[in-house]
């Protein structure tokens, strides 16, 4: 009876921990246990200065997927950004990803803009169409000396 | 000045010699582990005793240190009217630092000082001698099953800690002090990364190791009488803490 007891009491304890370390790394770490229910595309930018792996991505305002690896293009001359997008949706292929900062200082995200082609980017496919992230240091540096286009 | 150097000598060779008996120590203990994984009857009572027991003190703890961290970090965020950033600060500091150390810390004090105690008490009175002259292991009955248990142990306390820890800044940040509850859980969830977790498991599964190991050694070689036990007490959960402590900052600066 006081073995029953015992393994009772490390069964709740263990238990609880588990729930908690899985509450830990699915809900806050965004570890994927299930990773099908993601599609990959990826979008070629002249520069993604601050843009970091796990961004967002969305669509007026609505999370539907991150930002999965950055890396150079072949060239060497782009960037390459691959982004993991919930597979209920489907972004027409001449969607405009443009890589946007949330406030003055806040986060990088990427924002798609849906296009109105019946045509759909395939998993794997690539976004043409692309817009880089403004560089606010530019924009004031021009300001300054005076050559503002 | 002779003597100063022949001293200073026999301190480094005690130093290094001791450090070599306590890697002894360990590598046995492992090897025993896989040797002989021993009954699981004593393996859960080591988890009970170590664990499961230790989760009162780790509660009390938890949401106490989370709700002091509601507090500071409202307070300093406050400055920055950026309150809603709450939810992150208390997550990170808890999931890779406060969580692991306090946890860890908390049960140096609360079983591993009692495992000094036993199994000094044990070596006292000739009980391990007894062991060994019957020839049964006394490693495979009292050291690695608590190894194995504070192994066990150590993430799951670390992982209740945090979650606890969380809850209690929400209930100070949000609830006492007004902090948008979507904000700090949103915040938090954007914030906290796969490494942050893995990286606070990790700690809690070394200091697990540390505790076990530190505790068992001082206890399996304590000096003679109830003094040496006692001084074998004290100096278990003194060296576990101050290694902890000294192993939490360079596993930092490596997981990082």
């Amino acid at each position: 009876m006081k073995n029953v007891n015992l393994e009772t009491i490390v069964g709740v304890f263990v238990l609880i921990g588990i729930l908690c370390l899985g509450y830990l790394s699915v809900k806050l770490g965004k570890m994927e246990l299930l990773g099908g229910d993601y599609y990959e595309v990826y979008a070629e930018f002249d520069n993604v200065s601050g843009l970091k792996k796990g961004a967002s991505v969305e669509i007026a305002g609505v999370e539907i997927g991150r930002v999965d690896r950055i890396m150079l293009n072949s060239g060497k001359e782009k960037a390459k950004v691959y982004l993991r997008v919930n597979s209920s949706l489907k972004l027409q292929d001449d969607v405009i990803a443009s890589v946007r900062t949330r406030g003055i200082i806040g986060d990088k995200f990427i924002r798609l803009k849906p296009g109105g082609s019946d045509v759909f980017i395939n998993p794997g496919g690539k976004i043409r169409e692309s817009e880089s992230s403004i560089d606010l240091e530019e924009l004031v540096s021009k300001y300054i000396h005076g050559n503002v286009e | 000045m002779t003597l100063l150097i022949r001293k200073l000598g026999a301190l480094a060779l005690f130093i290094l010699g001791e450090m070599g008996r306590m890697l002894d120590f360990l590598l046995y203990g492992i090897y025993c582990i896989v040797r002989f994984p021993g009954r699981p009857v004593h393996i859960l009572k080591q988890i009970h005793f170590i664990g499961a027991r230790s989760s009162f003190v780790i509660l009390l703890t938890a949401s106490f240190t989370g709700m002091v961290l509601g507090l500071q970090g409202y307070y300093t965020l406050s400055k920055f009217g950026s309150e809603g950033l709450l939810g992150s600060a208390v997550a990170l500091s808890l999931i890779r630092e406060l969580g692991p150390v306090l946890s860890a810390l908390m049960v140096t004090g609360r079983a591993g000082s009692a495992i000094t105690a036993e199994i000094g008490i044990m070596r006292i009175t000739e009980q391990i001698d007894a062991l060994d002259t019957m020839a049964l292991n006394p490693f495979k009955y009292l050291i690695s099953p608590k190894l194995l248990a504070a192994l066990v142990a150590l993430p799951l306390l670390c992982a209740i800690f945090d979650v606890v820890g969380i809850y209690g800044g929400y209930v100070v940040g949000v609830k006492l002090l007004g902090v948008n509850p979507g904000a700090y859980f949103h915040e938090m969830e954007k914030s906290v990364e796969w490494k942050d977790v893995y990286s606070g498991i990790m700690k809690s599964l070394s200091f697990g190791v540390i505790i076990a190991w530190v505790c068992c050694y001082k206890g399996y070689y304590c000096g003679h009488g109830a003094e040496g036990v006692s001084r074998a007490t004290t100096s278990a959960v003194v060296m576990s803490s101050v290694v902890i402590l000294i192993w939490d900052y360079f596993l930092t600066s490596v997981l990082l």
